[in-house]
């Protein structure tokens, strides 16, 4: 824990989160052993390649794991309780109202055969207390509110889905995730499918929205670029672990772990042509990972240690965390690149 | 023999729609596309726009999977519309495909080794076995991989970029002329698509030109020659693709450009935009510009014809659909 983080409250916290899907030659391990905090009013982007755990990650915290897959072990602490220890009607009081979802292709996860301004009023009258149900005027105008907070025009009310384009849909997917004035909003590559122009779009409602009512937002995606304009820190997710949490400014100007170096070399540039960087994609197996480091068998600098020792995520600069062999702490308390000393010597 | 490997002139589809009620819509997918790819040297040409721009339409149009409501597709010199039987084999085999989804293209129950061995079979390809693997593995090769790595596995024993250089080392067994690639790396993940990228410009430096149909213009900047641009089914601007992106002249790829988030924390998005909802609900414009709803620079005479290809810019061959670069207009609204 840095000191720098420690002014900030946390809001939600996952610790040690195992997610396992069964198959016939063993378990995959798609998420193998998590920790991360999510502060008030950050974004937090959550990147890595496909395959590497970071939707199941997001299913794990939403509580939306289906068989084969099982939650093995870990906590997660949202305001202080494990929801995990919830039982079903605890955990349909907490989605929507704490912990809302804009899914992956949010466009089709609305009704169609519902109007938008039913969708939303079904969200609210579900978590509403029995004795004090809101008048059928109070709901509509909290509907127009939303709706004009994600920039939607009020005809929109009595729309069907496909009535709506792309963006639209996805702005009606976030007005009603914020109905309920949720703590955390988990975004899961909400904007992958659209137009950059759009994407834009709906990037920048999803700022202002976060501006205003200080929810804690989880963004999921690999478009790095999108990152940069819109996240606070990154978790970088390598074949189910955590490799390293970054603010954006470290994480672009100065990775550490050889993995996120990696990602963010091979950001496609609109500013100059340079020679692309050629990788492979996870090569192990994931039932059966290697000991010691995750990352060993495409590391270009692996050593003698990370074939046998899992390197622990450590604080090497402030705001910034990286699970890797190459940096070792001196006895001053700060952090070598191992590299530099076998250059120096 | 022409000089022109690809030649579309004039293309233009139209779906028509059969609403509730009987009624009928029609919807234009593309207007009046033209487009030449010379024989040599090979080239990446780049069709970029948005969903519902026409690219897909036009790779379709390409590819023969649906026909012109008019115009001419010419490849070699050959009209397609009126080719034999015989032609269209040819073509077939000289006009290759890779797809998006490199999920969904494989047969999940066979082994990888089947997709080069139906190529094999159906355009017999190879007189013996031995040969028949020698030309597997120089194809293989060429894309960074090797036989006994890939070809024994399942398709969802290999990752997605792996799969989609596989797709390109089956068009390449085939030595094609044109490869026609439809968003191929959209669904590889950003770090597994400079591999793909890498064998679309090894395989155009053996002599293969490309199609490439994109909505990502930064993987185009990368790696493309000429760029199309097109905005609802038109071509809003086409030059070379250094020239187009470095400097946009069409108010429509100027916002492109503009809103492609640039991978720095600290080069934000200048301002906000705000679409019109119309413009979202796609009633596109029935005569005039197409861009009209959105532009910032809409005149008069934009809502009553169309914008002609106008040369902007200093290189030959950069045009772009805009009034603004009329010159005749420019030197009436001076004096």
């Amino acid at each position: 824990m840095s000191t720098t983080d420690k002014a900030k409250n946390t809001v939600l916290e996952v610790e040690d989160l195992r997610v396992y899907y069964e198959t016939p030659k063993g378990d995959v391990r798609a998420v193998d052993g998590i920790d991360f905090t999510l502060y008030e009013g950050e974004i937090l982007g959550l990147v890595g390649e496909s395959g590497c755990g970071k939707s199941t990650a997001a299913m794990g915290i939403l509580q939306l794991i289906v068989p084969p897959g099982r939650i093995v072990s870990g906590e997660i602490r949202l305001d202080g309780v494990n929801i995990l220890d919830l039982d079903e009607e605890g955990l349909r009081k907490l989605r929507w109202s704490k912990l809302a979802l804009i899914p992956q292709g949010a466009m089709n996860s609305l009704n169609p055969t519902m109007r938008i301004s039913q969708q939303i009023e079904d969200v609210i009258r579900q978590h509403e207390d029995r004795q004090k149900r809101k008048s059928k005027q109070a709901v509509k105008k909290r509907i127009l509110e939303l709706l004009q907070w994600v920039g939607l025009p009020e005809r929109i009310y009595d729309m069907y889905p496909h009535e709506l384009s792309g963006g639209m849909k996805q702005r009606a997917c976030i007005a009603m995730a914020i109905a309920l004035d949720p703590s955390v909003i988990i975004a899961d590559e909400s904007t992958s499918a659209l137009d950059v122009v759009v994407q834009r779009v709906v990037a920048q409602t999803m700022l202002k929205v976060k501006q205003a009512t200080g929810v804690s937002m989880i963004m999921i995606g690999h478009d790095m670029g999108l990152m940069a304009q819109m996240v606070d820190r990154i978790v970088v997710m390598y074949a189910g672990n955590i490799v390293e949490i970054s603010t954006v400014e470290h994480m672009f100007r100065n990775p550490g772990h050889p993995y996120a170096q990696l990602l963010i070399e091979s950001v496609p540039s609109l500013k100059e042509r340079k020679p692309l960087k050629i990788t492979e994609g996870i090569t192990h197996d994931p039932r059966n990972p290697p000991p010691g480091c995750i990352f060993q068998l495409r590391c270009p600098f692996v050593m003698e240690r990370c074939r046998t020792h899992k390197p622990v995520r450590q604080e090497i600069r402030p705001g910034q965390e990286v699970a890797c062999h190459l940096y070792e702490k001196q006895e001053d308390g700060r952090y070598i690149d191992v590299r530099d000393v076998a250059t120096n010597s | 023999m022409s000089e022109m490997l690809l030649q579309i002139r004039n293309a233009t589809k139209v779906y028509t729609q059969r609403a509730f009620g009987g009624g009928k819509r029609q919807v234009v997918a593309l207007q009046d596309f033209n487009l030449d790819i010379p024989h040599s040297p090979a080239t990446i040409t780049t069709i970029a726009g948005e969903s519902g721009s026409g690219k897909s339409t036009l790779a379709n149009l390409v590819l023969g999977f649906t026909r012109l409501t008019s115009g001419q597709i010419i490849f070699n010199g050959q009209d397609m519309t009126t080719a034999t039987s015989a032609q269209q084999r040819e073509y077939r085999r000289d006009v290759q495909a890779v797809f998006q989804d490199p999920f969904g293209v494989y047969n999940p129950f066979y082994r990888v080794g089947h997709v080069f061995d139906m190529v094999l079979k159906n355009f017999k390809l190879a007189p013996n076995a031995a040969k028949a693997r020698d030309m597997i593995e120089e194809a293989l090769n060429i894309v960074g991989l090797h036989g006994e790595d890939v070809l024994r596995k399942y398709p969802h024993q290999l990752s997605g970029g792996q799969r989609q250089r596989i797709m390109m080392a089956r068009a390449y067994m085939l030595h094609p002329k044109l490869i026609v690639a439809d968003e191929p790396v959209s669904m590889v993940d950003a770090s597994l698509r400079a591999a793909i990228l890498d064998v679309m410009m090894r395989l155009r430096d053996n002599g293969i030109s490309f199609l490439y149909i994109t909505h990502d213009l930064s993987t185009a900047y990368q790696i493309g020659d000429r760029i199309f641009i097109l905005y609802q089914g038109a071509i809003a601007e086409t030059g070379s693709t250094l020239d187009v992106i470095d400097r946009p002249h069409h108010p429509y790829v100027q916002l492109l450009v503009k809103s492609v988030p640039v991978p720095d924390p600290n080069i934000k998005w200048e301002g906000t935009i705000e679409l019109p909802a119309e413009e979202e609900m796609r009633t596109s414009q029935k005569s005039g510009c197409r861009f009209y709803p959105r532009c910032p620079e809409r005149m008069d005479r934009c809502l009553t014809s169309a914008p002609a290809l106008y040369p902007v810019g200093y290189s030959e061959g950069h045009v772009a659909s805009c009034f603004l670069y009329d010159k005749k207009v420019k030197a009436s609204s001076i004096q």
